[in-house]
């Protein structure tokens, strides 16, 4: 079958700027003096600290658990001393109790991670070690993976898709590990596809990556069941409903999850960072972060979870210009920061700087109906409609006009001529209507 | 309106650097702007705008300047009584000003197109709560109460040397006088309103409309091919549909008037359906009522109807089930 130029219904296309880092290598970033680790990087419950003040903790050591099914560990990332359990925002804005780790330098790695071969590990083994070595999506939510693969009884989940499209602007940390870590990621699909029981894995790329493309096709020569899907480079074609689409042609139902149709999405790094887990007996503690924008020297990094974003900054040359935005992820759906003392967690992909006169300070102009903004919306709603009821506080027109579908990709206000901050208002729709039917 | 900043997502009491700007994501946007969508409208009108000045000469350049100039100021007028910033330059007056221009007849005075101008702008647009929220097309508006008021006047057709001449459909309609050849209908000097004697100029504008991605194609195309069929069905000869699709002011109305986003349904289907609706009252006015031209009534009939055929065509959204 030629997978070609896959696409959804919608969409917009956006300077890419991926050109700042896309040809960088990942380079490691030194270690830092302290972390800053979170005990609640993942979606569902927050960790508990095992470690107390003053304790020497190795790279790799679990320092958070917690008995919650919907949870992950989380592991030291440096060799050192607890100093602290302190509590911080997370970069999504979560108030989570954090544990700061004085790094010795020596990087002194846990005894117990060892190889050990996928033949050896029955299904719910993999699914109960990925939650041991703290493995979480990190494309984003930071769902936890052993979660996700497991699915209810009466849920068949017959396709796996590896989401490699990275559709954000300026991030390219999924397009450099698909070129630099391609044997992972084969082994990582494995891995998974045993975990979840399933035949057929496709990994979609968007066009923009022919390289990317081109070395996972290689790397694929004689498998049979994991295919390259190339999909149309279009934003949002990483949403998990969109290339599920693009590729199976298969439509979540409004509501409902990717394993309503048989499907389970995972981004290139959490398969990655399978691997690694099972077959390498690696928690996860350090990931590829993009640092680009309004820095001297853009660059993709591999940095330990808990470094502050200035380390990063200072890494890549400092500010250039005067900063005004910090942003945790991409420019669509990246999370504006107010600390520099913020910390990398498992989902932060990219740190771009926005210096300040790029900010464009646009007025807002009353809505001149050009219908832009349904024509962008992946969910297909009526982004103005609904941003108007939020404006007036009517959240409940805005829940019958389905607010709670939309994937807050950001399509619509990017798009809109009268600047109208529709995504932004649609997201505190949401929030209140999430929050009356917790209520209720 | 009120609009409701929406700003920070955490509180930053604990702020390191309070001089980060914190505001919810996305966080850039295109260079899509009103100011641009209605600039590339101006641009689009050029054409017919020099079309109309070539075959009618100072009349016409006279009505499009004092259009233009009266649509603006009534709009600064009334933002400025209503106490709502005035918002001028975003160019949209300019459009309505150009299109009534193109709507009037050559020999319309100048205090019919003043009276116009304020009309569509005061009444029909900023009445109704100005750009986006008229529920009508303001030029053709205007327009209709031009007609209303002074049929006559609004139906004298001269040419530039003073030859009164009636316009092709009125011609076929009375089955009296002379027509133009096809030719002419196409490149221009036809008898009628000053901004639809040249179909080929303003096809150019149509097709720039299209390409920038302000206007639907389908919205003309279909529109234009729904008259010509329903007038076939209506028993029209097949040798005259080409002097309907050319004349009578069909290309303007359907390539810039139609295609309003605030008068018609913002949805795609819905605006499929609307090009469909104003397509067969054209042809229906034209034959079975007493309105040669019946465009601007198919049209501000369509605009009325927008909002419940808006209702109808809701997209169904992404992974819903009916
Ligand atoms: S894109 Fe903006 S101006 Fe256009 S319809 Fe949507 S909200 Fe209105
Ligand atoms: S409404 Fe939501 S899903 Fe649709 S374009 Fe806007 S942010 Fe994206």
């Amino acid at each position: 079958m030629d997978l070609g130029k896959l696409t959804f219904k919608g969409g917009a296309s956006i300077p890419e700027f991926k050109e700042l880092t896309s040809k960088n290598p990942v380079e490691v970033l030194k270690s830092p003096k302290i972390v800053y680790i979170p005990l609640h990087q993942h979606s569902g419950s927050p960790c508990e600290p095992l470690v107390n003040v003053g304790d020497v903790v190795k790279i790799g050591q679990k320092i958070g658990s917690s008995n919650a099914f919907v949870s992950s560990s989380i592991h030291s990332s440096v060799s050192g001393v607890v100093k602290e359990i302190s509590t911080i925002y997370t970069p999504t804005g979560i108030k989570s109790k954090c544990v700061v780790i004085e790094n010795d330098g020596m990087d002194e790695m846990i005894e117990s991670i060892k190889e050990r071969s996928l033949e050896y590990y029955k299904r719910e083994e993999i699914i109960s070690t990925l939650k041991e070595m703290g493995i979480v999506g990190m494309g984003g939510a930071s769902f936890p993976t052993h979660v996700k693969f497991s699915p209810p009884e009466d849920k068949k989940i017959d396709i796996l898709i590896i989401n490699g499209a990275e559709c954000e602007p300026y991030i390219t940390a999924d397009h450099r590990l698909m070129l630099e870590n391609t044997k992972d990621i084969v082994s990582g699909i494995k891995v998974a596809m045993k975990a979840l029981n399933t035949e057929k894995a496709y990994i979609g790329i968007e066009d923009n990556k022919p390289d990317a493309i081109e070395a996972m096709k290689k790397e694929l020569a004689g498998e049979k069941n994991i295919e390259v899907a190339i999909l149309k480079t279009k934003y949002p074609q990483g949403d998990e409903k969109r290339i599920i689409d693009a590729i199976t042609n298969r439509k979540v139902p409004l509501g409902g999850l990717p394993m309503d149709v048989g499907c389970v999405v995972s981004n290139v790094a959490t398969i990655k960072a399978i691997n690694d887990a099972i077959l390498k007996g690696k928690p996860l503690y350090e990931r590829i972060v993009t640092v680009t924008g309004s820095v001297n020297n853009p660059k993709n990094l591999l940095v330990r979870i808990g470094t502050p974003i200035e380390d990063l900054i200072e890494a890549c040359g400092g500010f250039k210009g005067k900063p005004g935005k910090i942003i945790i992820g991409g420019p669509m759906m990246g999370i504006a920061q107010f600390d520099l003392k913020t910390p990398i967690v498992k989902g932060s992909n990219g740190v771009l700087v926005q210096a300040l006169d790029e900010i464009k300070n646009e007025e807002v102009l009353p809505c001149i109906k050009c219908g832009k903004c349904i024509d962008v919306c992946p969910s297909r709603l009526e982004p103005l409609f609904i941003s108007s009821y939020s404006l007036k506080d009517n959240y409940s027109k805005c829940d019958e006009l389905n607010a709670l579908a939309c994937v807050e990709c950001g399509a619509c206000s990017y798009i809109c001529p009268a600047k109208r901050p529709l995504a932004e208002s649609i997201k505190i729709a949401k929030r209140e209507i999430t929050a009356k039917r917790k209520k209720s | 309106m009120v609009e409701k900043t929406i700003g920070k997502t955490k509180d930053d009491s604990n702020s390191l650097d309070n001089k980060l700007i914190v505001s919810l994501s996305p966080h850039i946007r295109s260079d899509e702007s009103v100011r641009g969508i209605m600039g590339d409208v101006i641009i689009a009108l050029i054409p017919a705008m020099i079309a109309s000045i070539y075959y009618f000469g100072f009349n016409a350049f006279k009505l499009i300047l004092i259009t233009t100039i009266s649509a603006v100021c009534a709009e600064a007028f009334i933002q400025k009584l209503f106490k709502k910033p005035i918002r001028v330059n975003d160019l949209s007056a300019v459009v309505t000003g150009i299109l009534l221009a193109l709507n009037l007849p050559a020999g319309a005075p100048w205090w019919m197109a003043v009276f116009g101008a304020f009309f569509g702008i005061i009444v029909i647009k900023e009445f109704f709560g100005g750009i986006g929220s008229n529920f009508m097309n303001p030029a053709l508006g205007a327009r209709a109460a031009l007609v209303a008021s002074w049929p006559s006047l609004m139906a004298t057709y001269t040419f530039p040397d003073a030859v009164s001449s009636a316009t092709p459909l009125q011609i076929l309609k009375e089955g009296s006088g002379s027509l133009p050849t096809i030719q002419q209908m196409f490149i221009g000097n036809i008898g009628g309103v000053i901004g639809e004697t040249s179909a080929a100029l303003l096809l150019i504008g149509g097709v720039y409309l299209v390409i920038r991605k302000v206007i639907d194609w389908k919205v003309p195309t279909i529109y234009i091919g729904t008259t010509a069929l329903m007038l076939l069905l209506l028993g029209v000869d097949n040798s005259q549909i080409i002097y309907h699709i050319l004349g009578g002011g069909l290309m303007l109305g359907a390539i810039f008037m139609a295609t309003d986003y605030s008068s018609s349904p913002v949805t795609s289907k819905g605006k499929i359906i609307f090009a469909i609706g104003c397509g067969l009252l054209t042809a229906l006015f034209r034959v079975k009522g007493n309105l040669p031209e019946g465009v601007t009534y198919a049209i501000l009939i369509m605009n009325v109807a927008s909002p419940l055929i808006e209702k109808l065509t809701k997209p169904k959204v992404f992974g819903e089930v009916k």
